[in-house]
Order: structure tokens, then sequence, then C-alpha cells
């Protein structure tokens, strides 16, 4: 195993070694064949010169030879000097390659104490000319991320658990809360176990599996592949490709995962456009890089439009009637059937120590109320984060996190049945928003305040036939909440809900939330 | 006449848009960007006019801690050479960054990527079964190596290395920057080593375990630090358990990076009867210590300063 490590090292050495052998035959016998091609010159020259009549002319060559001998001895010393100069260059440098393989092979086994020595000179490990510095060469350790794969990092592993207690005054908790992983009864809510695989895959792509386990209200255990997909890491001219089971980039919020929220719960506004588990699907994205002075970024998404994870798509509701209609689900027929999401955001440093991220989104789709309708989705998210130039452990800080979206829904004409009257075709449109504060005030405490609102654009003629649909009723929250991180690796966060819904009233929520994590150590995207 | 005039407006408005969009090409300067200013600034040192530096964090901040900001994505894009500490210096930031700068020339096999620590003897590399019970414990050892001017000396000549294989017109160039850099380095490691001479042995406190190389090339004796485990903040009841420990041992000094919360540390300082220090460990921690010999210069003055008075 480790001898694949010194190889290029090694193999260096030789063509090093190679290199001064190859000189060394050629340098000497560049000096054995100049003699006598100087001597042949030379004795040429005074053939030459003794044929001359004029004896100035002989003094002359004299002088010429003279001159020509003296040119040449210095040469040689020249040449002579060069090439012992380079001798001991490669000497010293094969020396220093020696010096790093014998300080790796004694660095190799796992936790060497290392005693505290100050370093001295002689002791550096590359010279100049010296290749590659990166000789992986660091002890696998106990605290390292589980890596699977010998000591190398095939693949890291990590599993976070987020985990829910409290109440709440509504008498339909699970029509109270609008996210998939939100605690929705009294009592304990496994939110979310989520394991985590990420990894380099080859030179060209990174892959990464989320797979969540949850536990309902019932007491079943579902599992979720939640994502799963590779990413390219160099692509020419700034792209970059993502394919697999992933969340799409739409806004903020939708693409993270629920233990990196601020928040208890989803906000309601994701919830009510994008579904209980967001908008997520199997697909292919590709992003570009802009080469503005700032960093702006394009993002299209193409996926699958079907199932939960389509929500406003084609998705069947579970047989359940969606804006007054039943579903059919269309299939596929054409490209135009897939869902397209596109998204462009850009970031710009205020200040030394504010940052903005803003960011507009849309999702276009056919969905499922009949064979030609479509749905239109557009959001628009601003972030604001400061944080102190001189910040401890990452506090404090302030953050301002913002999104809002329109949804419009092409509803088909139903003809009616036993159960559902006739319904003429028409436009719906929704509105909805989320805004949130946070305040870390000291190291591992923050504070946050949400507010969240979703409201309809009007009446929608289905609800004049059908009576007024409480998934469109007019409805806001006030989450303030306390969060304490004794650790990077655990948090232990308390929340209250204020919740008004138009038609069923006010209701109160207190919710406790602890996680822990364990693995590898989390890099923070901002 | 309208569409004439449209049309110049248009290629006004356009043509510097244009221009400002097109790749930045030709045999510019290495583009160079380092996780931390001390290492932007001795690669500074070396690469002078025929590098640009740009540096992630601010020398003002806690390293472990670094937002990625996504400018730096841009930053890093654009990116010729990246310098890191590793050693899981930067774990919690750089991974994102560099992800998004999809630049195959700073990946983590590429040339242009420095992993300086690999080059370094760390101290405190860990022995034997360790978890996260001990607090966030570096597993590959303690990655502060930069407060050992004498580790200055060894990043500067792999960097010398990284330029010269990178930009091979210029390492003449590099290699007599390295020659300057080092003899000012041992010129002033000298002075500094003869400043700190008759303080030897002297025992001290700090926050976080991020003084060590600099204490152990000066001959300091670290007798307890205020965070009771890497990354954990300290409990009344540890506090006063550390106190009597440090005053037994002797303890003169309290030193701590000035982003450190100063109220746990004054406490500690007078309850001992040491001198509290305000002590950057980072090129541009404050407006005197701006490149990397005079954070040391500022440093020593401090602690002599400091040890002169209470003697």
């Amino acid at each position: 195993m480790k001898i694949s490590y010194f190889w290029p090292e090694m193999r260096e050495a030789c063509e090093l070694g190679g290199y001064i052998h190859r000189k060394h035959v050629l340098g000497s016998n560049r000096i054995k064949a100049g003699k006598p091609l100087a001597w042949s010159i030379a004795f040429l020259l005074i053939v030459t010169a003794a044929q001359a009549q004029d004896a100035s002319q002989l003094d002359k060559l004299n002088q010429q030879i003279k001159q020509l001998q003296e040119d040449f001895q210095k040469q040689q010393r020249e040449l002579r000097e060069n090439f012992e100069r380079l001798v001991r260059e490669q000497q010293a440098q094969i020396d220093a390659l020696k010096k790093q393989l014998e300080a790796s092979k004694t660095n190799a086994p796992a936790a060497v104490v290392q005693p505290p020595q100050p370093v001295v000179p002689e002791q550096r490990l590359s010279t100049a000319t010296v290749g590659t510095p990166a000789t992986p060469t660091e002890p696998w350790s106990p605290t390292a991320p589980i890596r699977i794969g010998s000591a190398q990092n095939y693949i890291n592993l990590s599993f976070d658990a987020l985990v829910a207690a409290g109440t709440s005054t509504a008498r339909d908790i699970e029509n109270l809360q609008l996210g998939g992983h939100d605690p929705k009864q009294r009592g304990f809510t496994v939110q979310n176990l989520e394991t985590v695989f990420d990894g380099k895959v080859d030179p060209y792509f990174r892959g990464q599996a989320n797979v969540v386990l949850q536990i309902d209200p019932h007491g079943e255990t579902t599992i979720e592949a939640e994502e799963a997909y590779l990413e390219t890491m160099s692509l020419p001219w700034n792209l970059q490709v993502k394919a697999g089971q992933f969340f799409s980039e739409f806004g903020r919020l939708n693409p993270t995962h629920p233990h990196t929220w601020d928040f208890v719960d989803q906000p309601l506004v994701n919830g009510r456009f994008l579904g209980e588990d967001g908008l997520r699907s199997a697909g292919a994205r590709v992003s570009w890089l802009a080469p503005t002075p700032f960093y702006s970024e394009l993002f299209f998404t193409i996926a699958n439009s079907q199932g939960g994870t389509a929500f406003s798509f084609r998705n069947e509701h579970e047989g359940m009637p969606f804006l007054g209609r039943p579903s059919t689900d269309r299939g596929v027929k054409s490209f135009g059937d897939m869902l397209f999401v596109p998204r462009y955001a850009a970031s710009f440093n205020l200040t030394d120590a504010q940052t903005l991220v803003a960011g507009v989104s849309a999702a276009f789709g056919p969905n499922s109320s009949g064979g030609d309708t479509d749905t239109q989705i557009y959001g628009v998210d601003l972030f604001w984060k400061w944080k102190s130039p001189n910040q401890h452990a990452g506090f404090p800080f302030v953050t301002w996190q913002t999104e809002g979206m329109l949804r419009r829904f092409e509803a088909s004409a139903f003809p009616g049945d036993l159960v559902t009257p006739a319904l003429p075709r028409e436009t719906i449109t929704d509105f909805g928003l989320y805004s949130q504060l946070t305040y870390g005030f000291r190291k591992g405490w923050v504070m946050a305040l949400r507010g969240d609102y979703v409201f309809p654009d009007k009446k929608a003629l289905y609800e004049t036939i059908v009576g007024p649909d409480p998934d469109r009723a007019n409805r806001w929250r006030i989450s303030p909440n306390l969060t304490y991180y004794p650790s990077e690796f655990s948090k232990i966060r308390l929340q209250y809900n204020l919740d008004h819904r138009n038609l069923i009233g006010t209701d109160h929520s207190v919710w406790v939330q602890f996680e822990f994590l364990l693995g590898t150590h989390a890099a923070h995207k901002f | 006449m309208n569409g004439l005039i449209a049309s110049t407006d248009m290629k006004k408005f356009f043509f510097p848009l244009l221009i400002a969009l097109l790749p930045t090409t030709g045999h510019a300067k290495l583009n160079v960007v380092a996780t931390i200013p001390d290492f932007g600034a001795i690669a500074q040192e070396i690469g002078g006019d025929k590098i640009k530096v740009t540096s992630i964090a601010r020398g003002t901040e806690d390293a472990h801690f670094v937002d990625a900001r996504p400018s730096f994505i841009r930053v890093l894009n654009q990116a010729d050479v990246l310098i890191e500490g590793g050693a899981e210096l930067e774990i919690g930031w750089l991974p994102p960054l560099v992800n998004g700068a999809r630049n195959a020339k700073i990946l983590s096999d590429a040339p242009g990527h420095v992993i300086l620590s690999r080059g370094i003897r760390l101290l405190e590399v860990p022995t034997g079964s360790v978890d996260r019970s001990m607090g966030d414990v570096h597993p590959l050892g303690n990655p502060h190596y930069w407060t050992d001017p004498g580790n200055g000396k060894i990043i500067a000549n792999t960097l010398t290395a990284t330029f010269s294989r990178l930009d091979p017109a210029n390492a003449a160039f590099y290699q007599a920057n390295l020659k300057k850099f080092d003899e000012r380095i041992d010129q002033k490691l000298a002075a500094w080593t003869k400043a700190l001479e008759p303080y030897r042995g002297t025992k001290v406190v700090t926050y976080h375990k991020s003084f060590d190389y600099f204490l152990d090339r000066f001959g300091f004796e670290l007798v307890g630090t205020i965070e009771p485990k890497p990354g954990i903040e300290p409990s009344p009841s540890y506090i006063n358990a550390l106190i009597p420990r440090v005053k037994g041992a002797g303890a003169k000094l309290v030193m701590i990076e000035p982003f450190r919360p100063r109220k746990t540390p004054q406490y500690v300082a007078e309850a001992v009867g040491a001198k509290l220090l305000l002590v950057p460990t980072s090129a541009g921690g404050n407006e005197k210590g701006k490149d990397y010999s005079s954070l040391f210069d500022y440093d020593v003055a401090q602690i002599t300063a400091a040890l002169k008075e209470s003697k």
C-alpha cells in the first residue's frame, strides 16, 4: 500500500539519477573528444603558419594559437566546474529526497508521537526543484472521519439524528405542520435520521448520497432515498454537471437538509408550493459560474415531474383532490412534460463583514389536473449576513433570510362525477413568503425570529362551487426560538409557534429539538 | 436616424460589457490564493510583483470558523495556486469553496494545491484512542504551526518550490527572494530569541492551543488553557479548578488572541496574579503586525514589556 505512495518520488529520484548519469557520460565524452579536436586544429594552424612566408605573420599566428590554447583550457575548466557543480546539486537533491522518503516512512504508522523539536533548516523537506509537495503521509487516527477503504479517503460517512418533542393546541396537528420532517404529534417525533456518504468517485466526479430514516406518527419506520448524485469537479468553461436524485436548486432553503435549518419546521410557503419533502427528483443539472467580478452562477435543472416530491406538478396527491380537482397522471409524452428549474444567484460583499446573496428561481412543468395543464412557480430569495471581523468560533453574527414565491396553477375543466361537481377551467394564483432573522450573540447561542405568510390571489371559481379551500386560505405564523450549540456536533432548540389559519383559528405550539452528528466534520456552505 | 443612435448606444453599452466578460488570458502573474493571511504574506515576500495574492481569512478572526463567502468561489475559480494550511485547520469552510470553484489547477492532487502542514513536524499528534468527547481534537496534530517563525522558513521554502515549478521563467527570482526571506528571518529570530532569553521557562496560560509552536520555539511553558478541551467553552467549575492549578504552577502570563472573549481570561489572570496579554497569531491581526515578521516583532515586544514589568 505504502509503496505506491512513494512511487512518484522514487521514480523522480531515479529519473534524476539517470539524468545525472547520462550527463556525466556525455560530459566526459565531450571532454575526451574535445582535446584531439583542438590539437588537430592547432596542428593545422601550425602547418599553415609554417608555410607562411612572412615572419610577422608567423608571430601573429603563434599568438593566435596561444590565445586559442588558453581559450580552450579556460573553456575546459569552466566545463568541468559546471559539471561538478551540477553533480553536487543533483546529489543534494537526491539526499533531500532520501530524507523525505525516510521522514515519510517514519511518519507512516498511525499515531506516532512526534516530540516537540524546533525544526532546523536542514530538515526541510523539499527543495526548489523537487517534485510534488503533496506527499500523503498523514497517519490515520481514530478521530478522523470514519472512512471505508484502508487508510484512504474513499468514502466519508456521517450520521445525523434530529429529534423533536412538544405539543400544540391544534386539534389537527398533522395538518398544522406542512413539512414532511416537522413534528406532527404531541410527544416525541423522530424527524430525521440521516446517513451521508460522500467522497471523490474518481478524478472526474465527487459523489454524495443521503439516506434518511424517519419514524412516522404511527410508529412505522420509513426510508427515503433523499439524495444520491454525482457532481463533476473540473469541466471546462466553468461548467458543472450534477446528475442523479437531488434537491432542485430552487430558492435558498429547498436544496438544504432539515438539520441545517434555523427552525424546527419548514416554512409554510415551501410546504404549500414545493411540498412536504421539498422539490427534488431524479434529473440532471448544469451550472455555469459566470466570469463576472462578483460571484454569479446560473443553474438549469431538468428533472422528472412526477410524484410527491414534484408536489405542484405531476402529483396524484394520494388520491385526494388538489385545488378542488381529482388528479390523473398523464405520463410523459414529450420533452415538454419534464420539470425545468432555472435559477440565477449572485453575491456581493457589501463590506468586509457583510455579505449579500440574492437569487431568482423558477420551476415549470405539467400538472395532473388535466392533459394539457402546466404549473409555474417563481421565487426570489435574499440572504444577508453580518459576521464580526473579530469572530471567535464564528460568533457573533446576524443573518436575514427572505424568500417569496408565486404559483400559477392551470387547472383543467372537470366534467363532474358522483363525488365532485363539474368545474370550469381556470388559472389559480397563490403567493407566499417567509422572512427570518437570526442573531448569534455569544459562542454557541443563537436567537431567531421567523414570520410566515401565505395567501391566495383571489377566490378561485372552484371555491365558489365546493366551498373555501383551507390549502389556499390566508395563513400567518410567528416563530421565535433559541438554540444552544454545546459544540459544532450537537444542538438543543426551543421554539414557539403562534399560528393563525383563516377558517380554522389560532393555535400555539411549543417544540424542543435536539440534534447530534457523528462522523465527518461538517463543512458549511454559505 | 433613431436606429443609428440606438445602435451606437448599444455599442457603448455592450462593448465594455463584452470586454469585462472576456476571460483574462495571456501570460499574467501567478494568481495565488492563501487560506490565512500569514501564508499570503509569506507568498507575497517570495513572489513579489510576479504573483497576485488573495487571502481568504482575515488576520483578526478565528481561522477555524471563516465564512465560505461565495465571492471566494469566484476567486478560487481564477486561482493558479491554492495555499492551504492543512491538518484540518480549514476543514469547516474550504471544501465547499473548492467544490464550487471547478478549477482543475487547485483540486486536491493538482500541483497548484499546496498543503503546507505536510512539510512540517506537527506537535500534539494524538496517540492512542481519541474521540470527540475530548473536544475537537485535530487527529493530524496541532495546526497552528505558523506561530513558530522557524516553520515560516519551511513554508517559504515550500512556496518557492511551488512557484518555481509553476512559473519556471521566474524561478531565479523566487529563489533570490527566498534567500532574502531566510536571511531576514534568521536575523530576526536571533533577535527575538535574545529578547525572550531572560524569560525562558515562563509559565503561561492560553485560550485555545494556538500558541504552542510559539511557546515551544522560545522555551515558554504552557500550564493551562481557558478552554477545557479544544473548541469547548469553559464552565465556571472548570475555571474554579483551573485557577489554583495554574497559580500553583506559577503562571505569569495569560495570552489570548484579540478575537477571544476577554471576561473569563481577565478573571483568571487577576485571580492568578498573572498579566493578560492580547497577542495576535496572524499577520494583519492588528495594525502593527501587518506582515509575517512584524507580527512577531509586535508579539515579542508585547511579551518582553509585560514580563519586564512583572519582574
